[in-house]
């Protein structure tokens, strides 16, 4: 890989991160409804709203705000929450991990499952097989996670079967058995709606490369149908899924907030609906920032993915 | 029309709208019973003969307040998906006509605002601008304007070049004629499509705002709150959360499919 591929796209990810936290603060600022007006409730006098904004330096232009906002944040101090009166680092370093091992076992979940349908369906076109999987990668789509949620709490963790806990969190040091036991209804439900979309992705990318003259060179020469598919179709049919996949993580940052909030899952989600709901500005702008950065970073990690796969991508 | 019903998937998605559209136009009209009358002596019932799908926690007809809610549920996605559309559109062409620096501006910001989940953005600006169907409307539709302004922009890039826009050029045609006249209409098939698939995206997205508590508020008869409403009594009457969830599943299942072939008529490349 080259060099100057790697740096490009760094460089054109901070840009995006950087245009990021200007839109964050900016709707966090220029909207109606500023951080004095938040602290004081609806009910507060004009003057006492712009007593404590010119307090908390809302009277300042907001160019100045934003630097004063980011260079700090960029120093490592991130405020302290409004409600919860704890440093919005330590907050989120704690919700951070708990929201990564949802998404990483829904995205390994993913993997296993919808690679090898999206190829299944793929081998056997319009056979039963691919009209099971495309009817399931249509109803997946059109589900909301909340609807997924609700409905995979109503089936697996009725109180009289009592298979899974209907929400709630148990750290892995406490009793790892515990931790899985609530880890997989929410895992369930982000692992479906991503499957539906990704096995799709894959049977289509798969079709293309299976009516390719090269797999029909490889399969005149004779060899086994296996080969075929994996060496000479899967390979190149994974370059197009994988920037479906991390694509994908956006979706999966968006529902992981409304599944958490379903399931009791105490992370980045549940932690931003929480700071939504008491209108917790420095958590609100420092959680939205994180996620825009994990999606950012997704990115990069799924280009330079692709560029490994395909060596057309680096030197274009 | 008739070539997006003689495709498969068109055809399906075309009869789920249809169903759809009727629940809209005549849902009032037909529901059984009035979706806000309390029954307490019919509570968290199941389906039977007088309660096609059963009653919530206060004797409410589950059918009749499905049928009621059709139409704000499905003209929040209309809604919210024009004014994304329009918005994103006008950007987007500004953007793909103006060239060089107008353009990179614009569309380095377009980027990093899609690095934003459009969840998370939404919730966002509705927090901002306070709740409500209106507002949450308003805020998916700001959520859905980089995308679209992405898409056309590079509708528009493919048909700048060509001779027809020249020649419009050419002949002094002012700017906004060249836009509105020889762009535009070569430019809107991918619009289009995206358009229709992005209106199950909102339909689901204002579901989700309602559930969240932030759309629409009781005692209205949005499909997402009647599930965020029924949670208390899901375990008692399951009814309660799966008659609003197909409901909602059938109408973005609609637009997608319908969406789908669309594209494949517009676009005979993507065909598969």
């Amino acid at each position: 890989m080259t060099g100057g591929y790697l740096l490009r796209r760094l460089l054109a990810m901070l840009l995006v991160l950087a245009i990021v936290s200007v839109t964050v603060f900016a709707i966090t600022i220029i909207l109606p409804g500023n951080a004095a007006v938040m602290i004081l409730g609806e009910y507060a006098t004009p003057d006492q709203i712009a007593a404590l904004g010119k307090e908390l330096g809302l009277d300042r232009p907001w160019h100045v705000q934003y630097l004063a906002w980011i260079g700090s944040v960029l120093q490592g101090d991130w405020g302290t929450s409004m409600r919860l009166s704890l440093p919005v680092a330590q907050v989120i370093g704690e919700a951070f991990w708990r929201s990564a091992a949802l998404a990483v076992a829904a995205l390994l979940l993913v993997c296993v499952v919808a690679i090898p349908l999206g190829v299944l369906a793929a081998m056997r076109r319009g056979k039963l097989a691919d009209l099971c999987v495309g009817g399931f990668a249509y109803l997946g789509t059109a589900v909301p996670e909340f609807v997924t949620a609700t409905l995979l709490l109503v089936f697996l963790a009725a109180p009289e079967r009592g298979w899974f806990p209907a929400g709630g969190y148990t750290s892995p040091g406490e009793s790892l058995r515990g931790f899985l036991h609530h880890l997989v209804l929410p895992t369930l439900t982000l692992a479906l709606i991503l499957t539906a979309h990704i096995s799709r992705q894959v049977r289509s990318e798969m079709s293309d490369v299976l009516a390719s003259d090269y797999i029909r060179a490889a399969r005149l020469k004779g060899l086994p149908e296996g080969t075929v598919v994996m060496r000479h179709g899967l390979r190149n049919a994974m370059a197009p899924a994988v920037a479906v996949i991390s694509l994908d993580v956006g979706y999966l940052l968006g529902g992981i907030i409304v599944v958490e909030e379903v399931f009791a899952w105490p992370g980045l989600g549940r932690l931003m609906i929480y700071a939504l709901q008491n209108r917790d500005l420095p958590v609100i702008q420092a959680v939205t920032l994180v996620l825009a950065a994990v999606y950012a970073i997704s990115n990069l990690v799924s280009d330079l993915v692709i560029a490994a796969l395909d060596p057309r991508v680096r030197y274009a | 029309m008739r070539e997006v019903l003689h495709h498969p998937t068109g055809l399906v998605g075309a009869v789920l709208l249809s169903v759809i559209g009727l629940a809209v136009v005549l849902g009032p009209w037909v529901a059984p019973y009035d979706p806000q009358m309390f029954n307490s002596m019919a509570r968290l019932q199941g389906p039977s003969a007088a309660h096609w799908l059963g009653t919530d926690q206060f004797g409410r007809d589950i059918l009749s307040r499905l049928l009621d809610g059709a139409r704000a549920t499905i003209l929040f996605g209309l809604g919210a998906t024009l004014l994304g559309v329009f918005a994103g559109a006008a950007i987007g062409i500004v953007a793909g006509v103006s060239g060089r620096a107008v353009d990179s501006v614009i569309m380095r910001v377009v980027d990093g605002l899609l690095a934003v989940p459009d969840l998370l953005f939404t919730l966002l600006i509705v927090t901002m601008l306070g709740g409500g169907l209106g507002w949450a409307m308003v805020a998916v539709a700001v959520a859905f304007t980089p995308g679209m302004a992405r898409i056309a922009r590079s509708a528009v890039l493919s048909v700048r070049t060509r001779e027809f826009v020249q020649a419009a050029r050419a002949r002094g045609e002012s700017f906004a004629y060249v836009i509105m006249r020889e762009v535009l209409p070569n430019a809107i098939g991918p619009l289009i499509v995206e358009a229709t698939i992005r209106i199950s995206f909102a339909i689901m997205l204002g579901a989700t705002l309602s559930f969240l508590g932030l759309g629409a508020q009781p005692p209205s008869t949005d499909w997402g709150l009647m599930i965020a409403e029924a949670r208390q009594f899901m375990f008692r009457n399951p009814w309660m959360v799966a008659a609003p969830g197909v409901a909602i599943a059938l109408a973005a299942m609609g637009f997608n499919l319908f969406g789908d072939a669309l594209r494949d008529l517009f676009d005979p490349r993507s065909r598969r």
